[in-house]
């Protein structure tokens, strides 16, 4: 237990850091670093997102700041309880926890659940904790299957066995032990619907690899686990998206981290992985382009942003796919190779790109 | 085939028998008597008219009492009292019992007449539904006894049927009075008798009203200003604003001789010089007879009118409120904090000189989350009906609200604590239909009105950055009065401190921090 008392500790000590200011007759502050693109940094060795150590300052005597503030406090407090308590709550939870409106006022303390999850993550920053250590869990989100067995908390569980629905992957993968580990690479897939079909289609067995998927934007708890095989498996990792813009990001996010958990980088980025979703020389080979799905603004914006990410900046190879994108103006998702037959994906579209080596990196 | 004449014969006969007053039937909706809430507020507005021109034409300030008598369910008498000149024995059958009775053919006033079709309507209306016979008490000088009518429509000859003349004593030294009894029906809101009253009290800041509803309530809207509006003189029509058939009337009914003296005399804006234009331009003689012009030589006249540059028609013949009076009027019914009023310069649509005034009221009673309530005016008299069709809708929801702080989705009424009001003063104020309750959409009438809108937009901006921006700034501030017991709270579980020291504490922060606090505001100062 003494982890969870360094956890305690560290959330103590901010409280004691605001009082002391209280005390001085000072407007109550906390320093919390910067989340956002200005205040991450690429590493050029290590090929990683991290977090730059820009500061900013709240004040609780602050139109701008109080509530922030007031929440950064209150939610300290709640996660302080639930370690005291040997308690786990989720972030649903927390925010529930949170919730209410304060007296003599129509103000929420928190409106909404994105509030109180942007809080968390700056506490794990500030106490220097993971949100699992603080005892916050995520929901569970998302599926693994192949022939891999494991023990989690006494239990051995055998991803192989696991039923149409697989295992699904817990928030905190910390604790789990690889007991037995027969696959060749992983492929992570963005669309549950894809990550069905393969399973039906026994892919895993078949091709003797592992599938996983999350729903849209991958987990922290998928993206740890996908890190722990590589590194304790040396497994390689395909990540299989849509040709569009979010595809493109949940692909950068496993490789490089992403700019909101720039700090966790370390434990979550993969730099290995490769891009094994649809390519714009796909969409000629498969004749793909009758799917196409229009670019609204909102896509040319991000599209455009992701262009000028430093990862992105200098890589001609991805360049190039932005630039084919902008010109057809379109996207196209993974089931568009449906069209050519249910199981074309499984057993042509994968084995044909994984066979030819044909990845984007 | 003297059959067939025999046939034609008959059908005029038919014709003939189609009377003013099945006409009226057929087109009460046209009129505006298409129901019987409608027709109780038509009643009433004719009655009003009547007197606001009567006591205009004799230079007093207006003193008008209005009653509404409920006898049963759907049926009233409307009773209208004035202290103008009253009117004089002879007149009485001409102007009551008379449809479509009126002198100025030729000319164009802006006058608020031009809203209904007379008084004479609402004697036939309650004629039809009722059956009874309108009372009229009227008193042209305190030096003769008063006079008192009962009369009804002859709908066949189409003039008074005089039932009742007899001299009476009123305390009154001038005025008249007139006891119409309808079927009608009482109702409250937005489109009653009771705004509409209220309306053009708001709009008519010289004039007393005293208003008594059918359930006894009295209203008594007192006069803010012993100022009289200007008579708006009456003009010669533009030869921009005629059409085809109007030219061919005034060509047989003018007295001048030639072509010429009757452009020059019965137009406004045109001199010899633009009179010749003119006749040459349509190849005909300056000395021609009026009379005497054909059909094809009629249309190239109208065209030649049409092409030649002509001066814009005077404007002096218009009678706005006035910005200054306007702000008076409505800050004696609506109870706001902040008034904005303008008045445009006079502008032209189709050689129809205008002004479009607007005033805008915010703040104080009124309702923050509802719709902004628009009033609409045309030669000062309210148009309750049909706001959607009107020019003044289209105007008013087209201007960027949101730019001038009030909330607004998309092209729809903005929100807020506010009333917008609009009026047109017109020689001739171009209306929708015949129910006249809505103003056609001409280009040159909906810009002005934009610009009417920004100017008191801009105006009301200002108001609302400097005056509710602020408030909102301290709402803000107080807001940390209910933050400290949260706060103390919060941080008293995550360090075991005593929250009531630590609340105590942070008041005395509070207080030191407040000049900080509210100069930081000012500057809208973020992270």
């Amino acid at each position: 237990m003494a982890k969870k008392n360094k956890s305690a500790e560290a959330l103590k000590e901010l409280g004691e850091k605001v009082v002391k200011d209280v005390d001085k007759n000072k407007n109550p502050s906390v320093v919390v670093p910067i989340r956002a693109l200005s205040n991450v940094i690429f590493n050029e060795k290590t090929k990683i997102l991290e977090l730059g150590d820009k500061t900013s300052t709240r004040y609780f005597f602050n139109v701008a700041h109080a509530k922030k503030f007031l929440q950064t406090v209150e939610i300290a407090s709640i996660s302080k309880n639930l370690l005291g308590e040997e308690k786990h709550a989720s972030l649903r939870d927390v925010f529930y926890m949170a919730k209410r409106t304060i007296p003599g006022t129509n103000v929420n303390l928190v409106d909404d659940q994105s509030e109180s999850d942007d809080i968390i993550e700056d506490l794990e920053l500030v106490t220097g904790n993971s949100r699992e250590q603080l005892n916050i869990n995520a929901n569970k989100n998302g599926s693994v299957a192949g022939k891999v067995v494991i023990t989690d908390k006494g239990d051995i569980i055998d991803w192989s066995k696991m039923g149409s629905g697989g295992w699904s992957i817990p928030s905190n993968v910390e604790d789990i032990e690889f007991k037995k580990v027969n696959a060749k690479y992983i492929i992570y897939m963005e669309k549950q619907a894809v990550w069905e079909r393969l399973h039906e289609d026994k892919f895993w067995d078949k091709n003797n690899c592992l599938i996983v998927t999350s729903q849209g934007q991958t987990t922290r708890g998928i993206r740890r686990l996908l890190q722990r095989l590589y590194e304790e498996h040396s497994l390689p990792i395909y990540v299989l998206t849509d040709f569009d813009c979010y595809g493109f990001y949940i692909y950068s996010v496993l490789k490089y981290g992403s700019i909101n958990l720039a700090h966790a980088s370390e434990h979550l980025a993969i730099p290995s992985v490769k891009y094994l979703g649809i390519t714009s020389s796909d969409i000629e080979k498969y004749d793909l382009k009758k799917h196409f799905i229009k670019l609204k603004d909102h896509d040319l914006a991000r599209l455009k942003q992701i262009a000028e990410y430093e990862w992105f900046k200098n890589n001609k190879a991805w360049q190039k796919e932005i630039k084919t994108m902008k010109q057809y103006g379109a996207k196209a998702e993974i089931q568009a190779l449906s069209a050519r037959g249910i199981s074309f994906i499984s057993q042509t579209y994968l084995p044909e790109k994984i066979k030819n080596k044909d990845f984007l990196e | 085939m003297p059959k067939e004449v025999i046939k034609a014969e008959e059908l005029a006969k038919k014709q003939r028998e189609i009377s003013i007053s099945e006409f009226f039937l057929k087109n009460r909706h046209l009129l505006g008597f298409d129901n019987p809430t409608r027709a109780l507020m038509m009643v009433v507005k004719e009655a009003v008219d009547n007197a606001l021109d009567a006591t205009g034409e004799m230079k007093v300030l207006p003193e008008i009492k209005i009653e509404l008598k409920q006898i049963n369910e759907n049926r009233f008498i409307v009773i209208v009292e004035d202290n103008g000149p009253g009117i004089v024995k002879q007149q009485i059958p001409n102007i009551f019992g008379k449809l479509l009775y009126g002198s100025k053919f030729h000319t164009l006033r802006q006058n608020r007449g031009q809203q209904g079709i007379g008084i004479s309507a609402a004697v036939l209306y309650s004629q039809l539904t009722t059956g009874k016979s309108t009372k009229i008490y009227s008193r042209v000088s305190p030096k003769k006894p008063a006079h008192y009518f009962e009369l009804q429509i002859d709908t066949k000859k189409n003039e008074a049927n005089v039932l009742e003349d007899k001299e009476v004593n009123w305390n009154k030294e001038y005025g008249t009075k007139i006891e119409i009894e309808i079927e009608g029906r009482y109702l409250k809101g937005k489109q009653s008798v009771d705004e509409y009253v209220k309306e053009t009290a708001i709009v008519n800041p010289h004039a007393t009203f005293i208003y008594i509803t059918p359930e006894k309530e009295k209203f008594e809207y007192k006069r803010v200003t012993e100022e009289l509006p200007i008579e708006p003189r009456e003009i010669k029509p533009h030869p921009y604003g005629i059409e085809l058939g109007q030219l061919i009337k005034m060509l047989q009914d003018t007295r001048a001789n030639a072509l010429s003296g009757f452009l020059q005399n019965d137009f406004s804006r045109i001199g010899q010089g633009t009179a010749k234009e003119i006749c040459d331009k349509a190849k005909l003689k300056t000395e021609r007879k009026p009379k005497s012009l054909e059909e094809k030589e009629i249309e190239l006249l109208f065209k030649s009118m049409q092409e030649t540059k002509i001066m814009a028609p005077p404007s002096d013949c218009l009678s706005p409120i006035k910005a200054e009076l306007l702000e008076k009027g409505l800050r004696k019914e609506i109870n706001a904090d902040f008034y904005v009023t303008t008045t445009r310069s006079p502008s032209v649509y189709r050689g129809m000189p205008f002004i479009i005034e607007c005033a805008v009221a915010y703040g104080g009673e009124l309702d923050k989350e509802a719709q902004v309530r628009l009033m609409r005016y045309a030669n000062r008299v309210p148009l309750l009906y049909q706001q959607g069709a009107c020019a003044i809708t289209e105007a008013v929801t087209d201007t960027s609200w949101k730019s001038y702080g009030l909330n607004q989705s998309g092209n729809n009424m903005p929100t807020g604590p506010a009333i917008i009001l609009v009026h047109m003063a017109s020689v001739w104020v171009p209306f929708t239909n015949e129910a006249k309750e809505a103003i056609a959409h001409y280009d040159e009438i909906i810009k002005e009105i934009k610009l009417a809108l920004q100017e008191c937009g801009r105006k009301l901006s200002i108001y609302i950055h400097k005056h509710i921006r602020a408030a909102e700034q301290r709402d803000k501030i107080n807001l940390f009065e209910k933050y400290i017991p949260e706060l103390a709270s919060s941080l008293s579980k995550l360090t075991n401190t005593k929250k009531e020291i630590l609340q105590e504490k942070l008041q005395k922060i509070l207080k030191k921090e407040l000049p900080t606090l509210e100069a930081n505001n000012e500057n809208g100062k973020k992270e």
